[in-house]
Parts: C-alpha cells; structure tokens; sequence
C-alpha cells in the first residue's frame, strides 16, 4: 500500500543543511496501522508530510496506494490520501463554520452528493446535528481534532495520515479520539500511519511501529515486542523505560 | 513527618466575570511537608490556580479566600504586596511551564538567573556571577560558562527547562512549586529534569508541588498525590497507590490513559457525575 525506501528529506536555509530524514525505508500493508515514534526532531513528522508530498524528498522508491508518487501529485493522488493533524486550534479555518470546512474537500474534488455526505461524516464522528453550523470557537478542543477527522475522512480515502492526533487534548479525550480513530479505521477499512511521541498511543493504536531518532529509522518492531521489551537496539530501550515513568538513580 | 511547611484549608478562588461568577478552585484542603505532593487534574481543573494562589499571583479581578493559609505557621492570607515579595523567590518559588514564554527573551540566561541571585541574597555581581554558574552546573549544563553568555531562543527546550529551575533554586526556596515542568520536554530529558528535582527534595529537604497532567509521570515520581476536578480535590492518596484509587474520576483517568503494559481493546471514556461537584 506504502512503500518507502531510502527516503531522504533535505532542508536549505543560507549554506546551512539540515538532513531532517535519512535513508528511511518501510512498507505498510494494506489495511495496516504503522506507527512512527520519536523525540522532537527526530523526523518523524517529515516521514508523514514527504509521503503526502508536502515536502520535496527524494526516494529510491516511494509508493502510495500501491503506485508510485511523483513530486508533483494530481488532484486523485491527493484523495487517496489524507492528512489529521496535531493542533486542532490551528488546523481549522476560523471564520468556516462546520459545514463549510467538510464542503470543501468535495467542491475541490468535484463530488456529488454533498448534502448527505456532511451529515453522514457529522453523525460518524459522533458530532451531533446542531454542530454543523458552528464556528470552531464554539467546540471544544476534542469536537473540533471530531471535525478535522471527518474533514479527512469524507473523501474516503484509502489512506490516512495522523500527526499527534491527540497530543493537544486531555486524557479523557484523547481516549475518546483514540476510540473514534480505532472504529473509524474498521469502519473504512483504512490504512493508516499515525505519528506520535507517546509510545503508549502508538502501542494502542498500531500493530508495527518505526522508531525514529536524528532523522534516521533505528528499527521496526511490533506492538507485542515493545510492550514485552523484546527489541534490539538500545535507544529503543532506553524510550520505552522512560516513558514507563521515573526511576530514582540506583532504584 | 515533622510540622508541615504548608497548611490550606478550604481555598477558594473565584473570578468574577459578566455571566456570574467562575469558581476555579473550590474548598480544597491539603498540607504540604518535605516531600513531592502531585496536583493531577485535566484542563480547567484548576490545579494551576491553586498553585498560583499559594504564591499570591492570582491574577486580579480573582479572589481568592480559605479559612486557612499558613507557611511555616506565618498566615499569608493577610500578605501584602510587600510581604509576598519579602517571601516569593527566597522561600516559595515557582517554575512555569514553558521556557519559551517565561524567560526574558532580550537578556542572557546569565543576566537573568545573576538578577535572582543578587535580589534575594543581596550579594554582590562577582559572587552572582560564581553562584550562577555553580547553578547551572548543579541543573547539569555541561558547560555553564557557554550557556551563561546565551539568550534563551539559543537553548533548546530542555535546557531552557533546566535555565529556569536553576533560576528559581538559585535563592534557595524551601518550597518549590512546579507547574508543569516536563510537559513541554522529551521523555528521555523529562527524566533528568525530574532527577534533579529529585535530589533537590532528598538532599535539600524542599517542598516540592509538582502539578501534572500526566498520571504516569506523577505516580512514579511523586510521594502523594491530589486529584482535581472542577475545582475541587476529588480524592488524596498515596502516588503508588493511584492505581487503586477510589474515586470514580481517578479510576476512570487511570482507566483512560493508554498503557505499555496492558493492551485494551478500546479505552474507558470518563462519564461525569455533576454529583463530583457537590
């Protein structure tokens, strides 16, 4: 469905080079949950924004949806894929009400049926009626990352992509995105990338996951081997006990 | 445990605003000795608040009120302006949460940690600028004399982290308190930033709050813990024993956030009872 090999992202600014992604290989079933974990500045968020073609990279292969993807995608490459991201305070037009922001992506790409498709993605989302006709300001921060979902998923893509999807909310709603995200991914039978600075999220959510440090992927593992510690590599190691929680020097 | 540093007993913090009157913290009762206290809470629970109003910096119009409130058996409800100054930075202190909006952007980390220094230990520029650096070095800079003459949009978070807590140990408070320290940090760094405070507690017999969203992080590095909700503290107990808390809302937190260990099919979601609030 995605195949990624030797992928490379190159920053310029002045004479100055920042390498953000190198040499990062993968491939993503279809029908796959594939997580990407690291620190800031590991690359992780680059991997996703070269995939969608948001930055220019280059490849010695880089397939979406099973074809390769060129550097400059056409309007159908674009629905097949679709983008969640971390913010959903900035990632929603302030002054579009509900209506407008899930019109769009089915003005663009010229679908019929716009009616019926935005109060089937409002009702799956588990937003009610009445907020179709809000303005972001008027929704909580879990409501509007509900909206940014169904702006993703009312071109029904078969891929999606998720930056930190829960990063910005609190626990009780993240476990409520995580929920959605889960059923959704069923529900459309997705295939889908989520990037994530918590291991716990991405060992929810995922079946294989890719570490990521300095911009170079340290190794793949499975949900079971990270829960169970049964992993190669020692920056791996020393993630997964951090984020276990404090331990006192000696303890 | 000896006499406790801090008692408070039914705080209240109010704002008054145009659609009646906001109670942000709402008879919350607690004692602090030399030990890390948790203020766990989701937005809105006014952990910070509660936080901010033992140190005086409510911001107006809130108001904040308790039948008690005592440091070291010194009332502080009747502080004035100049009795909080006499007692913020040399004894009470607080760390914010982020680096980038808590620093002053136009002056060295030097500069600015030095100011601390001299105010509050009235010593002179030469023994400021010693101090400063045997700070950092204490907050492990590995090298405090580069890191002096730097402006903060040249330290990356962790370090700014590490810059501010050094500019609040600097004075030596007795109690520390820490609102979302580690947040904005990297979890391998958050770790170091929580061993220094760690040894602070331990070697130097501070207070610390620690106030968190983050039940992981809490329970394993805190000694008690108060969950809040709405204003009010829900329930008290030991950091260890957050995982057989009695409470509906903690179990229900603790059954919402994902685990390493335990792989769940679906998460809980927490269902409010208005009732918490009563």
């Amino acid at each position: 469905m995605i195949a990624v090999d030797h992928l490379n992202v190159t920053f310029r600014s002045g004479d100055r080079e920042v390498r953000a992604v190198q040499d990062v290989s993968f491939e993503v079933a279809a029908g796959e949950s594939f997580g990407i974990v690291g620190e800031s500045g590991s690359g992780k968020s680059t991997v996703l924004r070269a995939i969608a073609g948001l930055v220019p990279s280059t490849a010695a292969r880089l397939e979406v949806n099973g074809r390769p993807a060129s550097a400059r995608r056409t309007r159908e490459d674009r629905r097949m894929l679709q983008f969640v991201f971390q913010d959903p305070y900035a990632s929603l037009h302030p002054r579009q009400t509900v209506d407008d922001i899930l019109r769009e992506p089915l003005a663009i790409h010229r679908i019929p049926g716009i009616d019926g498709k935005v109060v089937k993605a409002i009702a799956d989302v588990g937003l009610l009626p009445a907020h179709r006709f809000r303005y972001p300001h008027q929704l909580s921060g879990g409501q509007r990352q509900r909206v940014a979902i169904a702006r993703a998923l009312i071109l029904s893509p078969p891929i999606l992509l998720l930056d930190e999807p829960t990063s910005a909310l609190d626990v009780s709603v993240q476990a409520e995105i995580l929920n959605l995200i889960g059923k959704l991914r069923q529900g459309y039978s997705l295939t889908s990338i989520l990037v994530s600075h918590d291991l716990a999220v991405v060992a929810h959510l995922c079946s294989r996951i890719a570490i990521m440090q300095f911009g170079r992927l340290v190794e793949v593992i499975t949900a079971e081997d990270l829960r169970t510690g049964q992993v190669t590599a020692d920056y791996t190691r020393e993630l997964i006990a951090a984020s276990r929680g404090f331990t006192r020097a000696g303890a | 445990m000896s006499e406790p540093l801090l008692i408070v007993e039914d705080l209240n913090v109010t704002f008054p605003g145009r659609s009646g009157v906001t109670r942000a913290v709402r008879n919350a009762s607690f004692t602090l000795g030399r030990e890390r206290l948790g203020i766990v809470g989701e937005s809105g629970s006014g952990k910070s608040t509660t936080g901010r109003a033992l140190l005086g910096l409510v911001p107006p119009p809130g108001i904040v009120t308790a039948r008690t409130m005592t440091y070291e058996g010194k009332n502080l409800l009747t502080n004035t302006e100049r009795d909080w100054q006499a007692l913020r930075g040399r004894r009470l202190s607080m760390v914010m949460q982020d680096p980038k909006f808590s620093l002053n952007p136009v002056r060295t980390v030097g500069q600015q940690i030095g100011e601390t220094a001299r105010l509050h230990l009235r010593t002179s520029r030469a023994d400021a600028r010693k101090r400063t650096l045997a700070m950092l070095e204490a907050v492990q800079i590995r090298d405090p004399e580069l890191v002096f003459g730097l402006y903060p949009h040249q330290l990356s978070g962790g370090m700014g982290q590490r810059v501010m807590i050094a500019m609040m140990l600097i004075a030596e408070p007795d109690l520390l308190i820490a609102d979302e320290p580690t947040s904005a940090l990297d979890v391998t760094v958050q770790n170091e930033v929580l061993r220094i405070l760690d040894d602070l507690v331990r070697e130097r017999g501070m207070g610390l709050i620690f106030i968190s969203h983050n039940l992981t992080v809490v329970s394993s590095f805190c000694d008690r813990v108060l969950i809040m909700y709405g204003g009010r503290i829900v329930e008290e107990c030991a950091a260890r024993d957050l995982h057989n808390a009695r409470h509906p809302y903690t179990r229900a937190l603790v059954a919402a956030t994902p685990s390493l260990d335990v792989p769940r099919a679906e998460l809980a979601t927490v269902t409010r009872d208005p009732a918490w609030l009563q």
